[in-house]
């Protein structure tokens, strides 16, 4: 299926318990998503990996998704509830 | 929401290799919602590349993928493309490979205006070997073989490709991954040469020598220095110094070259047949 390269409306609504997932096996931990996340949703500890910090501020713009250099984030969509049906990336497969 | 592009990676192969910070990773994340964007089958693309940071990238690619030598990247996908003019074959190159080594193969590629899709992912330095000052570094730019400053001019890559010929000439940014997507997703559809200059950072060996401590820093100032093509119109020329146009800069309609070729061959086919005959 062809995906959209929209960022898309932010999903209304509460979000799933962890929105963001993030493998911490491929993060470089560049503070990229941090500096960027328009609702300070991630945080990064001195000399670690990014980490979900604020789960419940996140509105899945998709922002950390596209501007991950390391192509370790993924929004996880609203009705997929934690799993990634598309693979290997996400933290939940790690 | 933006789609996830990991199905389209070989995961076995990741991490990839880029620095903490570097820009590549977004400029392929873009290539990669481009094609995602496209509905193109795996089978259906080749990306071919050559030697730097930014060529790296096919290794990490669940695509025909080829890594090639220095600057020769355009001669392999030319090559490909002549023998499968079917196929969706993207260059994915550096500014020392494409404008240095291989500039003669980029300005020839867009004169033949061949179906090809070049994407230069321009950090404006070596980064693989360490920094030496590149034909896109900026002038004043500090490098390991410029520790005063670099007197060149860079090219503008853009306006060189567009004016050998090229059927679509685009630049984009890292900072604007969504943007550079939309603009790879339409050269990659477009039928003759089309190229897309990405603005990429290198935090390592261009930010650190030139007073941009972080990605994060190299990512503002893509922001602050980017112009939208519609809003550079109304500017004057005085108002761009030091900013760059982004957005789509060229777009021309010209008989792309493997269909000449195939016409080539339809005429000397019927001719021999008729001589046959």
């Amino acid at each position: 299926m062809p995906g959209s390269i929209e960022a898309g409306p932010a999903v209304e609504g509460r979000p799933a318990e962890v929105p963001v997932e993030i493998n911490q096996k491929w993060c470089k931990g560049c503070d990229i998503c941090v500096a960027f996340c328009p609702k300070e949703v991630l945080a990064r500890p001195e000399g670690g990996k990014a980490q979900v910090a604020h789960p419940e501020k996140c509105t899945r713009c998709g922002l950390c998704e596209i501007m991950c250099p390391d192509l370790a984030i993924v929004v996880v969509p609203a009705a997929r509830k934690g799993t990634s049906s598309r693979g290997q990336g996400g933290a939940a497969d790690a | 929401m933006a789609m996830p592009v990991t199905h389209y990676l070989r995961t076995s192969k990741m991490p990839h290799i880029w620095c903490a910070g570097c820009g590549h990773g977004i400029v392929l994340g873009a290539v990669l919602r481009a094609i995602d964007s496209l509905g193109l089958d795996k089978d259906e693309v080749c990306v071919v590349s050559g030697i730097g940071c930014a060529s790296r990238a096919p290794g990490y690619l669940d695509f025909n993928t080829l890594h090639t030598t220095h600057g020769r990247a355009i001669a392999f996908a030319t090559g490909i493309k002549m023998a499968k003019p079917e196929l969706k074959v993207i260059v994915l190159t550096g500014d020392g490979d494409a404008a240095a080594i291989g500039g003669n193969h980029l300005i020839h590629a867009a004169r033949r205006n061949i179906g090809i899709t070049t994407v230069c992912f321009n950090n404006s330095i070596y980064g693989m070997t360490s920094g030496q000052y590149s034909p896109m570094t900026p002038t004043g730019s500090l490098a390991s073989t410029a520790p005063y400053g670099n007197i060149e001019e860079p090219f503008d890559l853009c306006d060189l490709v567009y004016a050998a010929g090229a059927s679509y000439v685009a630049r984009g940014t890292a900072y604007h991954a969504l943007l550079l997507s939309k603009l790879i997703a339409k050269a990659i559809a477009t039928e003759g040469f089309s190229f897309v200059e990405a603005i990429t950072q290198c935090p390592t060996y261009y930010g650190r020598r030139n007073n941009m401590r972080s990605a994060v820093d190299m990512l503002k100032w893509q922001k602050e220095h980017a112009v939208p093509v519609a809003a550079a119109a109304k500017m004057s020329a005085e108002e761009l110094v030091g900013k760059f146009r982004i957005g789509e800069l060229g777009t021309r309609t010209r008989p792309e070259y493997t269909r000449r070729y195939a016409a080539v061959i339809e005429t000397a086919q019927k001719e021999e047949a008729e001589q046959d005959a």
